[in-house]
């Protein structure tokens, strides 16, 4: 059988899903500290509202938002704040945080719901709206985009569906398959709230046809609603928005813009889990499901983790690293970001954990001229010519890349991935795009 | 392990990882963290692999001067690389198998019967001339191993257009010489190609087998076809450029080949002769020298096709592919240009 799927480019990495989308989600327990990143949001990031020496519980407000594009920050664990600090973020970027510990002898406390308004579909969507903005929700698929912001478009685009993600096509990634599996009507919930705050009656989940079981769950959990379960073709990156879009509903976002311009708003399954919980209990985004996995990890799994738990925690509740371990990614290996510092903490939008081997990881090798074979022209979901961005970036020839559509690569990386040159395009674009203006 | 990790905090920790050795080597780089196994060596090894049944075919009609003349190309497109790299202080860059492959199609492409000089020569304008100081892999404009045989065909067109009788012949003596198939049609017509190989049917099995005068690599059109069907099973080529390519040559025979008038033309027999079996799938397919996209290179192919049959029927060369191609080469960079890629979501004209 075929499954829907997008019409340019794609490719198929080695899935290597096996090594953790049979483990169940495991509550990690909770850590003693944590450091809780003040910017954890693609927008302006938040003003602490605590101060050093408070005693915070577990889900009360620690930055509030600055700005409309912005997210507030809750304590992920009751305990006391004892510094304000910076950490590195993989994404490269310093920013503020806060350190909070519990004392040795202090009882672990779990947030608990004050409420459970179990007629939450019957709430006003600004009611709703007002919840997840609350509550603190952002885009968990990696691009943290604040959740309130993206359900709330201008007037003069009118949505007509909504979609979740399900698809998961970076290699490696688990997290949301089990969310899937294990927690199916949250998610099917989440996405009724979504489609409530919007207006729409049309709702779409897309999951690749690599996750069989969990298709069969979301389609139990969809019977009776508006919302169809669509399986979709495996290809990298078919989890891309406006890939999705295309195989969902074949409509194509122009270029340069927005799901919206197609009446479309794309949530990921992590996320639509978390509207639920926000909408029904009042839970603020303080925990998430990580994928630590890949063969530099001894034994894989699928952490529910507190946001602000240092990933040495992680790999350690993981078993530890393999001698061959070469190289730790936050998210996949594909989009993903190398970092070195296992203290770097767990954030919003920490989709996986991934160790490769030295075996499997690339490095900044030393790379050749390109032998113009085309592949990454083929493989190009968004129809670009990558092998030219590449060259003028090489060159210094920004505004020519530019004419190239520079700014419609979403740095994907399929187009790397398929060279045989080895040439660091995605690197090169990065590049590229910091040199020109849009 | 990880404890140590972790004590190390300050900005230098990515030399101090990369320093502590193999067992603590921490790889921070761009993303993406993986890639796929295809590199430009295995590339070039897998094309030159593919051309063996070729090689054989061309060894077994015209016995050991068929392999001296091929050993005499690579060789000296490997010294040719080697000492430009030399002399410009370039990495050298043997063992990526591309001087290997253009010496190898260079010899393809030669007659059994030259003189030593003329492969070691021609494998010099290919490799050194054509390739590296173009600027190396990648950056020449021109077919190296076509300008190869350009040079050769033009600098001693007698010895380039001597051919020696196909028979399966092991002794090294020297055989009769004869006209190509293409020849014969261009200087006598078909009428006496058809005389000269008995029957239409036979005709065809014959140039389909290889039994024919030619290069080399122009013997056998299965052998050609084994080779390529393994790279396009690969993906190492696609159907675009070969298919463009062969249809407008069949297309062109036809209308405009036969004697009694358009569409009387054999396209088969067009087909089937000279270096357009080879040309098509491994001359006009080289990556370097052909266009990226998909609307380019049908467009790149149906050119070569198109004055392919141009010159067999109307130049004074009985066979065009190796101009054709070339000529088609110095439009690439414009086709690619002008046959840019349709970007996802752009505005599509009404
Ligand atoms: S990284 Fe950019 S250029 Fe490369 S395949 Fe993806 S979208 Fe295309
Ligand atoms: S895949 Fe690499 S070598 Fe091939 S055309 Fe693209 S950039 Fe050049």
């Amino acid at each position: 059988m075929s499954f829907t799927t997008f019409p340019l480019g794609g490719i198929h990495p080695p899935e290597r899903k096996e090594l953790a989308s049979a483990v169940s989600i495991e509550v990690m327990p909770q850590p003693q500290r944590v450091v809780i990143p003040l910017s954890q949001h693609i927008g302006a990031p938040c003003k602490v509202s605590v101060e050093v020496g408070q005693e915070v519980k577990a889900g009360e407000v620690i930055g509030t938002p600055e700005g409309f594009v912005s997210a507030p920050v809750h304590a992920s664990i009751t305990g006391k704040v004892t510094a304000f600090t910076s950490v590195l973020m993989p994404i490269g970027r310093m920013v503020p945080a806060v350190v909070i510990e519990r004392a040795a002898n202090h009882p672990v406390e779990a947030w608990q719901p004050a409420e459970d308004d179990k007629d939450y579909l019957k709430r006003s969507p600004d009611e709703l709206k007002g919840r997840i903005k609350a509550a603190g929700i952002v885009g968990m698929g990696g691009a943290t985009f604040p959740t309130h912001v993206k359900i709330s478009p201008p007037k003069e685009k009118p949505i007509d569906s909504v979609i979740i993600n399900g698809a998961e096509c970076e290699p490696y990634l688990t997290a949301d398959h089990r969310v899937m599996l294990e927690y199916p009507e949250s998610v099917i919930e989440g996405l009724k709230i979504l489609m409530t705050i919007l207006g729409v009656t049309k709702g779409y989940v897309g999951i690749e046809s690599n996750k069989p079981d969990a298709i069969t769950k979301m389609l139990e959990a969809a019977k009776g609603s508006n919302i169809e379960v669509r399986t979709l073709q495996i290809k990298y990156p078919q989890g891309a928005e406006k890939m999705l879009i295309k195989s969902i509903l074949n409509r194509e976002v122009p270029a340069g813009g927005l799901p919206m311009d197609v009446g479309v708003v794309v949530q990921n399954v992590g996320t639509a889990n978390a509207v639920y919980e926000a909408c029904r209990y009042g839970k603020p985004l303080i925990e998430r499901v990580v994928s630590v996995t890949g063969g530099g990890i001894k034994s894989p799994k699928n952490l529910k983790v507190k946001v602000g738990t240092p990933v040495s925690q992680l790999i350690e509740t993981c078993g530890g690293l393999k001698p061959t371990a070469g190289k730790i990614i936050s998210g996949g290996p594909m989009m993903g970001f190398a970092f070195y510092d296992l203290n770097t903490p767990v954030i919003k939008g920490t989709s996986g954990i991934v160790v490769l081997e030295q075996k499997d990881a690339t490095g900044s090798d030393k790379f050749n001229n390109c032998i113009r074979c085309g592949r990454c022209v083929d493989a190009c979901p968004m129809g670009l010519m990558p092998l030219m961005l590449s060259l003028f970036s090489e060159k210094g020839h920004y505004a020519d890349a530019k004419d190239y559509h520079l700014f419609d690569c979403f740095e994907c990386g399929s187009c790397t991935y398929v060279c045989p040159a080895k040439r660091p395009i995605v690197q090169q674009i990065k590049l590229a795009k910091t040199q020109v203006k849009p | 392990m990880l404890r140590h990790r972790l004590n190390l905090k300050d900005g230098k920790i990515i030399r101090k990882i990369m320093e502590a050795g193999k067992e603590n080597k921490l790889i921070v780089s761009v993303s993406p963290h993986i890639k796929s196994s295809e590199s430009v060596d295995k590339i070039m090894w897998t094309v030159t692999a593919t051309l063996l049944p070729t090689f054989v075919m061309g060894v077994y009609y015209f016995g050991p001067k068929a392999v001296i003349v091929t050993l005499l190309c690579i060789i000296g497109s490997l010294l040719s690389e080697y000492f430009v790299q030399k002399l410009a202080g370039k990495d050298i860059s043997l063992k990526d198998g591309s001087a290997v492959l253009t010496g190898l199609l260079l010899g393809m492409n030669m007659p059994s019967t030259l003189p030593f000089y003329i492969p070691l020569l021609s494998s010099f304008v290919a490799v050194a001339i054509t390739k590296q100081l173009f600027g190396g892999l990648g950056y020449n404009i021109f077919n190296p191993a076509l300008m190869g045989r350009a040079f050769a065909l033009i600098t001693w067109p007698r010895a380039m257009t001597t051919w020696a009788e196909p028979i399966a012949n092991f002794t090294g003596m020297d055989a009769k010489t004869t006209a190509t198939p293409l020849g014969i049609l261009k200087e006598q017509g078909l009428d006496k190609l058809l005389e000269v190989f008995g029957s239409k049917m036979h005709l065809y099995s014959e140039l389909l087998l290889g039994h024919r005068a030619g290069s080399l690599g122009e013997t056998s059109v299965i052998a050609i076809l084994i080779g390529a069907a393994f790279l396009l099973l690969r993906g190492y080529i696609t159907l675009r450029i070969p298919a463009a390519f062969l249809a407008a040559v069949a297309a062109g025979a036809w209308v405009f080949g036969g004697k009694q008038g358009i569409f009387t033309g054999d396209p088969l027999v067009h087909v089937l002769s000279g270096g357009l079996m080879l040309g098509a799938f491994y001359m006009a397919t080289d990556y370097v020298t052909c266009p990226t996209t998909k609307k380019g290179q049908m467009l790149f192919g149906a050119g070569c096709g198109l004055l392919t049959i141009l010159i067999r029927l109307k130049a004074g060369y009985p066979e065009g592919v190796m101009f054709s191609i070339l000529i088609m080469n110095c439009f690439t960079p414009l086709i690619d240009r002008g046959f840019r890629t349709e970007v996802f979501g752009a505005k599509k004209k009404a």
